[in-house]
């Protein structure tokens, strides 16, 4: 059914994918979450409220999210140049995925902090906790399951935007399934590499869960 | 006299939103001493809440001066700030406990703050933690725990940082009246025990008379009565002091449309048969419609309601020999 050329071309894509996602979500969260928390922080009812730096974040953060993945992707070319060196292939990949995630990831990680109660940080800020204190050990402390959700959820979105990164000469198995699926109309090749995506995304998507739920202590 | 430990000066503050301005505080003035045990009481929407926040600068006032432990509150630097508020605890009606930390870390947490190392704070919080008496629970999370179990580790959270000032916020407003009882109790302990000062912020005179030895009405953002507990038990002075003390009979009340009074004894007045005197010379009966013992920060007080006669004029007398015995006599005819 498979040449053994072909099962090695799709445990590499497989590899590369693992790779381009996971060091995409890394920099994506090394750029979002601070975004994040300077969004929640800033807003009218954060903790330090700054109207002018919060409508700056804010707009830029809509503009990044709202162009379309697969023209950010070209736009990004030259960016991507300037920094990887070339503009195709697995590391080139992973500059636009940063740049497309790290807007989606900052929403996701404002909304979880704004999901912890005030009162809790009205306390903090009664035993004298100053902001960077608030941040880390009530903010970021008290959102940390509703954060690893947001981590499964970016993951899962980072790796369905691999898959386009794959039609403009990106690595992964995205790119596998569509030059053999799409430009070849190569089923055998095409259907394994949607499976494994499938299986990696339920994968992450159990494995995210879990572990938030371990670590959530609400529960009695 | 000593410098007081809290005074506020023409305190105001007003909230503006899209609709408009609210004025939640207007120009109150207010003096705590050291040691008291101060109520702040008011029916919600009163601006008791933002008059506590007041104090330790959750809120801003936008007009006034506070002054807590004899510092300017409003003249510090944000760090001097955070300093002096650790001299200032506070406890929540909601706990406000940090819900992903154990209770042992809850304690700590005040201290890791300051800036103790985190094995050398939790050593500590041990301490505070057998104080209110649920060292057992260290171990536990908050959402294993019962409403006063959780305020009393808000308590040790608090008296880990050594403070001078307790301000409790509606503290047992979420809490069913036996563990209210014992949450009080600790707070008195603690009051009399480690001589903080503490003010309490209530809708409930139950609590005030329970606890407090002196106490602030609030209406509207105005204070409209302040003076001794006993003082405003015994003889509310305006409309909105007294719809708060008389609340509790006030169904008793509403069942009868005829002249009430309300008298209340102390130990002075026990002594003589009042009622039955009242009662001979006038040759007319008195009904009472409730009688209640309450403790008034450490003094037992007799509450009767009472059912005037309808001939007007013996009624009248009656009102009069109660007055002239200094019994707080008050009308309390009922309006809905």
């Amino acid at each position: 059914m498979w040449t053994e050329q072909e099962i090695l071309m799709i445990l590499q894509g497989l590899w590369e994918t693992i790779v381009i996602v996971g060091v995409s979500t890394f920099f994506g969260y090394v750029l979002g979450l601070p975004l994040g928390v300077l969004l929640a922080v800033t807003d009218s009812d954060g903790i330090k409220p700054h109207p002018m730096l919060y409508k700056v974040l804010d707009v830029v953060t809509n503009i990044l999210r709202s162009v379309p993945f697969i023209i950010l992707l070209v736009v990004l070319i030259p960016l991507t140049r300037a920094i990887v060196g070339k503009s195709y292939g697995t590391a080139a990949t992973i500059v636009p995925l940063v740049i497309a995630a790290a807007p989606f990831i900052g929403r996701m990680v404002e909304s979880s902090i704004k999901e912890v109660d005030h009162g809790v940080i009205e306390a903090a800020q009664s035993m004298g906790a100053g902001t960077f204190k608030i941040i880390w050990n009530v903010l970021l402390a008290e959102a940390r399951t509703s954060l690893l959700v947001g981590v499964t959820i970016a993951f899962g979105t980072i790796l369905g935007y691999s898959a386009m990164a794959g039609a403009v000469g990106g690595g992964g198995l995205g790119s596998i399934a569509i030059r053999y699926g799409y430009n070849r109309w190569q089923p055998n090749i095409l259907w394994p590499c949607v499976i494994i995506l499938v299986l990696l995304v339920q994968l992450f998507q159990v494995l995210g869960m879990k572990i938030s739920k371990d670590l959530d202590r609400r529960r009695s | 006299m000593s410098e007081p430990m809290i005074k506020l000066e023409n305190v105001s503050k007003t909230f503006t939103s899209g609709s408009g301005e609210v004025e939640a505080v207007r120009n109150i003035d207010l003096e705590i001493e050291k040691g008291d045990i101060f109520g702040i009481i008011g029916l919600s929407g009163a601006g008791k809440s933002t008059l506590v926040r007041c104090l330790n600068l959750l809120e801003r006032p936008t007009e006034g001066r506070v002054y807590v432990n004899g510092k300017d509150m409003i003249k510090l630097t944000n760090k001097e700030l955070s300093v002096e508020r650790r001299s200032i605890g506070m406890i929540f009606q909601h706990f406000n406990l940090l819900m992903q930390r154990n209770v042992l870390d809850n304690v700590a947490f005040p201290l890791e703050i300051a800036g103790e190392k985190r094995k050398n704070a939790r050593e500590k919080a041990k301490k505070y933690l057998d104080i209110v008496g649920l060292s057992e629970k260290a171990a536990a999370y908050p959402a294993q725990l019962s409403g006063g179990q959780k305020q009393r580790v808000a308590i040790a959270r608090v008296l880990a940082s050594d403070p001078k000032i307790l301000l409790c916020d509606e503290a047992t407003s979420a809490l069913d009246p036996q563990t209210t009882k014992s949450i009080l109790e600790l707070i008195k302990e603690i009051n009399r025990d480690m001589g903080i000062t503490v003010v309490i912020i209530t809708h409930e005179m139950s609590v005030v008379q329970e606890i407090c030895n002196k106490v602030a009405v609030l209406d509207h953002g105005n204070k409209v009565e302040e003076g001794t507990v006993e003082e405003l038990f015994r003889a509310p002075k305006t409309e909105e002091a007294k719809k708060l003390v008389f609340s509790e009979t006030a169904h008793i009340r509403r069942m009868q449309s005829s002249r009430q009074i309300r008298v209340v004894f102390d130990g002075r007045s026990a002594f003589e048969p009042i009622i039955g005197n009242i009662i001979l010379e006038l040759r007319t009966p008195l009904n009472i419609l409730y009688a209640n013992t309450q403790t008034i920060n450490g003094d037992a007080k007799g509450e009767m309601i009472l059912q005037l006669p309808d001939n007007k004029e013996i009624a009248d007398k009656m009102v009069e020999y109660f007055k002239e015995k200094n019994l707080g006599a008050e009308e309390v005819n009922y309006v809905d």
